[in-house]
């Protein structure tokens, strides 16, 4: 992997495989138009579905309708914005496939930026912006005690729950370098990531719990910083501070998803033919 | 279906005329034949079905415990499910996923794109009963693999709702096969847009966003009000697609009220398989106008 010469001329090379991709898309005028209506509605069904638990029953995992939209915003606004930079990082599987990861490593740019690039969904824009809409209705609506380290939280948690679940595509899509053929495996962690995400961690239980919130770290994603946010205990009673805390989860995520990475190119050795 | 259509052009039909005289023997050899192509077909995908029932068990953990908590949120029964009920719903849903099959399904509209459905308009058997066979093939792989292993593992982990009433069982089947049927249709239709839009992806992408959530596999139907559910179960083909195999096996209705939603179910799949049927041949004579 050879890289370019000067910073400027591969962040202009960047930009510009990231304005053809955008013209590209949009010239399927009436399909992006569909497209971009129907991707915020499947960011907003599910918030409708939270809605509807909460009409039949008052409480979830002892979270009223309040601090669970508080849980359910944070999740789904990260997800969306990790699932628009980063989420069609999937389609590496189609790549290493037909043989066309190769054209990839042997242009003089870095694979994954590439990659990220090549394919980057722009009809996505429209649920990533629903979703931080909705994040910040959901956060005026809350009526929080606000002090300025809540302030600092409610932006730091958004910014590191995307890092993580971006680390968590990059780290699923990876498997491909090992298992092409690995088909839907990579969605019971990412999409099903961000629906674990999306509840209270106090619904789960067991053996259960313990591997997708603390295992793989998903509690610290949403649960947590949702918690110090509210000002709540935890009613699984793990300290008030892990709140706080749980941004810093992002730092790992992102140093393993970049090993796996790195490790998952070096094992790379095309399909021959 | 005049003659005059198509600017005049003497051919009304792309395909091969059919038999005036039905063979029955002769199509259902035909059809069994397509069918087990159909089985066999899938049967050589086995790393994406093993990835696929691993995806789906996982999936049904995630949904079990969100909708055991709020049966334990609301303290008693919610909308006539009690939590082995609720538990019961989820993992044979996670297991007719697969079976019923809403999304993923691309053939027609693949087939349109490339221009290969010419092929499918040459053979002398209609192309809504090649698919629905190939399909019906592939329900019965879908049956012994995918929708095992969720149905194995709900119960180790939860306690689940066994059915109680003989009727049941040959209910729960018919409405199954009626299911599978009913979402063939659905997805014939969608991917038959194509032959007007030639790009399925707006409606595809439609598709998968209202299926999913009024079939009823989010939450159970019957969640929401008394004036939408009803409407919506006799009005759309949706909640036949999940909702009323899941209801019929969890028994929340007395018996004939079971018999009358496997009878929704029943007309609903006689009217979309008409409608595909005439979907298709408007399709085959806007094809001669485009061919050429």
């Amino acid at each position: 992997m050879a890289e370019l010469g000067a910073p400027a001329g591969a962040l202009r090379a960047y930009w510009a495989l990231l304005r053809a991709q955008a013209r590209g898309q949009a010239s399927y005028r009436a399909s992006f138009a569909v497209d971009l209506v129907s991707n915020v509605g499947a960011t907003a069904l599910d918030l409708v579905t939270v809605l509807v638990l909460f009409g039949v029953t008052r409480t979830l995992g002892g979270f009223d309708l309040r601090a669970a939209l508080v849980v359910n915003a944070l999740a789904a606004c990260a997800f969306a914005v990790a699932d628009l930079l980063v989420g069609n990082i999937e389609r590496i599987k189609l790549y290493v496939r037909t043989g066309l990861f190769d054209a990839v490593l042997v242009r003089p740019l870095r694979a994954l930026p590439q990659l990220l690039l090549m394919d980057l969904p722009v009809r996505k824009l429209s649920r990533a912006a629903f979703g931080v809409a909705v994040y910040l209705v959901v956060l005026a609506a809350a009526d929080l005690a606000w002090t300025p380290a809540r302030v600092a939280l409610a932006v730091v948690a958004p910014v590191a729950a995307v890092l993580f679940f971006g680390s968590v595509f990059v780290v699923t899509a990876s498997v491909a370098f090992w298992w092409t053929d690995s088909g839907e495996v990579g969605n019971a962690f990412t999409y099903g990531g961000r629906d674990f995400t999306s509840y209270p961690v106090s619904i789960y239980s067991g053996w259960f719990r313990a591997l997708f919130a603390y295992g793989l770290g998903f509690a610290f994603v949403a649960y947590h910083p949702a918690l110090a946010l509210l000002g709540m205990a935890d009613p699984i009673g793990l300290p008030s501070w892990v709140g706080w805390a749980a941004p810093l989860v992002a730092l790992p995520a992102c140093a393993a998803a970049a090993a796996v990475w790195r490790l998952g190119l070096r094992h790379y050795t095309s399909t021959g033919s | 279906m005049s003659r005059m259509e198509g600017n005049g052009v003497g051919s009304v039909t792309a395909t091969v005329p059919r038999r005036r005289y039905p063979n029955v023997t002769a199509d259902f050899r035909t059809f069994a034949a397509l069918t087990v192509a159909g089985f066999r077909r899938y049967a050589t995908y086995r790393q994406a079905t093993f990835a696929g029932a691993f995806t789906n068990t996982v999936f049904g953990f995630l949904k079990c415990y969100v909708l055991l908590a709020v049966a334990a949120g609301a303290g008693a029964a919610v909308a006539g499910y009690d939590a082995p009920r609720l538990a019961t719903f989820v993992w044979v849903g996670q297991g007719l996923l697969a079976v019923v099959l809403l999304w993923g399904w691309t053939d027609l509209a693949d087939r349109i794109r490339t221009g290969d459905v010419v092929a499918d308009l040459l053979r002398p058997v209609d192309p809504v009963v090649t698919y629905l066979a190939t399909d019906v093939g592939r329900a019965g792989h879908a049956v012994l693999t995918r929708m095992l292993p969720p149905v194995v593992v709900g119960p180790l982990f939860f306690e689940v709702y066994v059915p109680h009433r003989w009727p049941t069982v040959p209910l729960f089947v018919a409405s199954v096969a009626l299911a599978t049927l009913i979402c063939f249709c659905c997805r014939f239709l969608v991917n038959a847009t194509g032959y007007w839009l030639l790009d399925v992806r707006g409606p595809m992408m439609l598709w998968a966003f209202v299926s999913g959530v009024l079939s009823g596999l989010y939450f159970p139907l019957r969640f929401l009000p008394d004036w939408l559910v009803g409407p919506l179960w006799v009005l759309t083909p949706l909640p036949s697609l999940f909702q009323t195999p899941l209801d019929v096996l969890v028994e929340v209705d007395p018996v004939p009220r079971q018999l009358t939603l496997v009878g929704i179910q029943a007309a609903w799949a006689a009217g979309l398989l008409a409608l595909c049927r005439v979907v298709q041949l408007r399709a085959e004579r806007r094809l001669v106008v485009q061919g050429g």
